[in-house]
């Protein structure tokens, strides 16, 4: 088991007024090479979450497990963690502060103790696999566009070469074109370098297209955790906790309500396409 | 940084919460100028009576309002040290070349007990009152200055800003930092010059984006119309109610005793 959480609680300003119970009592395990989907509405916990995943926060009750390890144990390098479980923030952007985009994406890797051709090297691997276009390696990252920056932003993760890669809404406030460029470089990445993937997103299409295992997080606890497949069968359940199933699955069943015998659970476009292709050639509709 | 208890509001539900606060913020002046008045045991017990009863009123943990204390706990030992030491007058204790007289002891004492009751009664006023009462309140006292062209209205609105912006930017100092940490940097070792320059990483984006929000309020702020203060409204006026006129012959009150203890205090300390 690459990433496992026991027990875990989390509490904000514990013993004043202002005390929050940002996590109850998780328990996770994060097998090597899934592409997990989190899903949760606005305050649900799901930030915490995943900032327990690389020590940067520490769990008030419970263990968090890296390949068997204990990441709050008295002797274990937190330091080195951080550069196995990359973690992307939301609006990545933020972080940038070097000269010029090489340097910047470089940061990561010199900081783990490398050269700096070998930091260069692997800045320039990273920068290439998110898609940044080697004439801009020169420029200032605060001259680039929004889309742009942002890429920087993954590839100065990415170049620290982590088994784990956690995204925080790495679309948010992107245009569509940015947005699905993004999400398939990131699944791309998943399939080629096999780099475990967590994202945080408030797009079910877009868990339920990329994600091959879907977490939900609600008021600090873990409601649902399956494959999007599953998980969306409880869409009214979700809809309750400010969530809601791909806008797909909806037509699906309205259609299925209609009499016409398509699979309701279908959560992807092309699942959808599929089934009604089927559904209307089994009543000799098409063929 | 987070120990700093000077603009953090402490929402409770208390009779000094409830108070105007002008009432508040003259209180706290007329306290602060009548602890360095007062003379003598009976006037310290005294003071001390009446902040223990204006903590209790507040309902504000009294472990709140120590977190103040640690901020100037390092002038209040320098102060301690260098009043004890260099007050000529009857040597109780020699060493070395160190001389500590009984005039230096009760100066010693005297200082720390006014710096403490000094910060732990501002912390009572900036405990109970939100910063934005608190700068309605400085925006409404000084006000008469309008006379002789003080722009009142437009320092009150520059401080509203600034204290807004407190934990806004303490949050992105954390989110960045964080962000920072998760890329390998280190905040934490090293010397003094590698600590520094460990901070780059941290101050850049930082101004970065203090200088962008400051950008977007300002741009908020003009397509409100906004232009300054000439005829402006408040959305909550301040006004005096029956308890404040109370808390006002209370410090009268107090004052007044104050002042009774400066002249005809004295005695031993």
């Amino acid at each position: 088991m690459q990433l496992e959480l026991k027990n875990v609680s989390y509490t904000y300003g514990k013993g004043t007024v202002f005390e929050v119970n940002a996590l109850s009592d998780i328990n996770l395990a994060i097998e090597e090479g899934q592409f997990i989907g989190v899903i949760g509405h606005t305050g649900s916990g799901k930030s915490t979450l995943i900032q327990h995943f690389n020590a940067l926060m520490q769990p008030t009750e419970g263990k968090v497990l890296f390949e068997g390890e204990d990441i709050w144990g008295e002797k274990y390098d937190r330091r080195a963690l951080r550069s196995k479980v990359g973690l992307v923030f939301q609006y990545p952007e933020h972080q940038l502060f070097e000269a010029d985009v090489l340097s910047d994406a470089a940061f990561g890797p010199k900081n783990q103790g490398l050269s700096k051709e070998e930091a260069e090297a692997r800045a320039r691997e990273a920068l290439a696999q998110v898609g940044f276009p080697e004439k801009f390696y020169g420029h200032s990252p605060f001259e680039l566009s929004g889309g742009q920056k942002r890429r920087v932003a993954i590839a100065g993760v990415l170049a620290m070469n982590p088994k784990v890669l956690i995204l925080d809404e790495p679309t948010a406030g992107l245009d569509p074109k940015g947005r699905d460029e993004i999400l398939d470089q990131i699944s791309y990445l998943h399939e080629k370098r096999g780099i475990t993937i967590i994202l945080v997103s408030h797009s079910m299409e877009d868990v339920a297209r990329y994600a091959d295992r879907l977490i939900v997080v609600n008021d600090g606890k873990i409601p649902y955790d399956g494959t999007p497949r599953e998980v969306f069968t409880h869409y009214e359940e979700l809809e309750k906790i400010g969530l809601a199933a791909p806008q797909i699955t909806y037509i699906m069943h309205d259609l299925a309500a209609k009499g016409i015998a398509v699979d309701v659970h279908a959560t992807t476009v092309d699942e959808a396409k599929k089934s009604i292709l089927e559904a209307l050639a089994g009543k000799g509709v098409c063929r | 940084m987070r120990n700093i208890t000077i603009g953090q509001y402490y929402p409770a539900d208390s009779i000094l919460h409830k108070l105007d606060p002008r009432v508040k913020f003259l209180g706290t002046l007329v306290f602060i100028v009548s602890l360095f008045l007062i003379k003598g045991l009976a006037g310290y017990a005294f003071v001390t009576v009446v902040l223990v009863t204006l903590v209790k009123l507040s309902k504000v943990p009294f472990g709140m309002m120590l977190k103040g204390m640690k901020a100037i706990i390092f002038i209040l030992i320098i102060t301690v040290f260098f009043n004890m030491l260099f007050t000529p007058g009857e040597v109780i204790f020699t060493f070395w070349r160190l001389t500590i007289t009984k005039e230096g002891v009760f100066q010693a004492f005297r200082m720390a007990v006014r710096l403490s009751y000094l910060i732990i009664g501002s912390s009572i006023m900036t405990l109970t009152t939100t910063p934005n009462q608190l700068t309605d309140a400085m925006e409404n006292l000084f006000s008469p200055l309008k006379v002789i062209k003080v722009p009142v209205h437009e320092i009150s609105m520059m401080m509203s800003i600034a204290l807004r912006f407190i934990p806004i930017l303490m949050e992105e100092t954390d989110k960045i930092m964080k962000a920072q940490i998760a890329r390998g940097a280190d905040f934490e070792s090293g010397n003094l010059i590698k600590r520094v320059t460990n901070m780059i990483p941290l101050l850049v984006p930082l101004f970065v984006s203090a200088f962008q929000r400051a950008n977007d309020l300002a741009m908020a702020m003009e397509a409100r119309c906004y232009h300054g203060g000439e005829g402006r409204t408040q959305m909550k006026p301040l006004r005096y109610e029956k308890r404040d006129f109370v808390a006002y012959i209370l410090m009268l009150a107090f004052a007044a005793a104050a002042v009774c203890f400066c002249i005809f205090g004295g005695g031993w300390i």
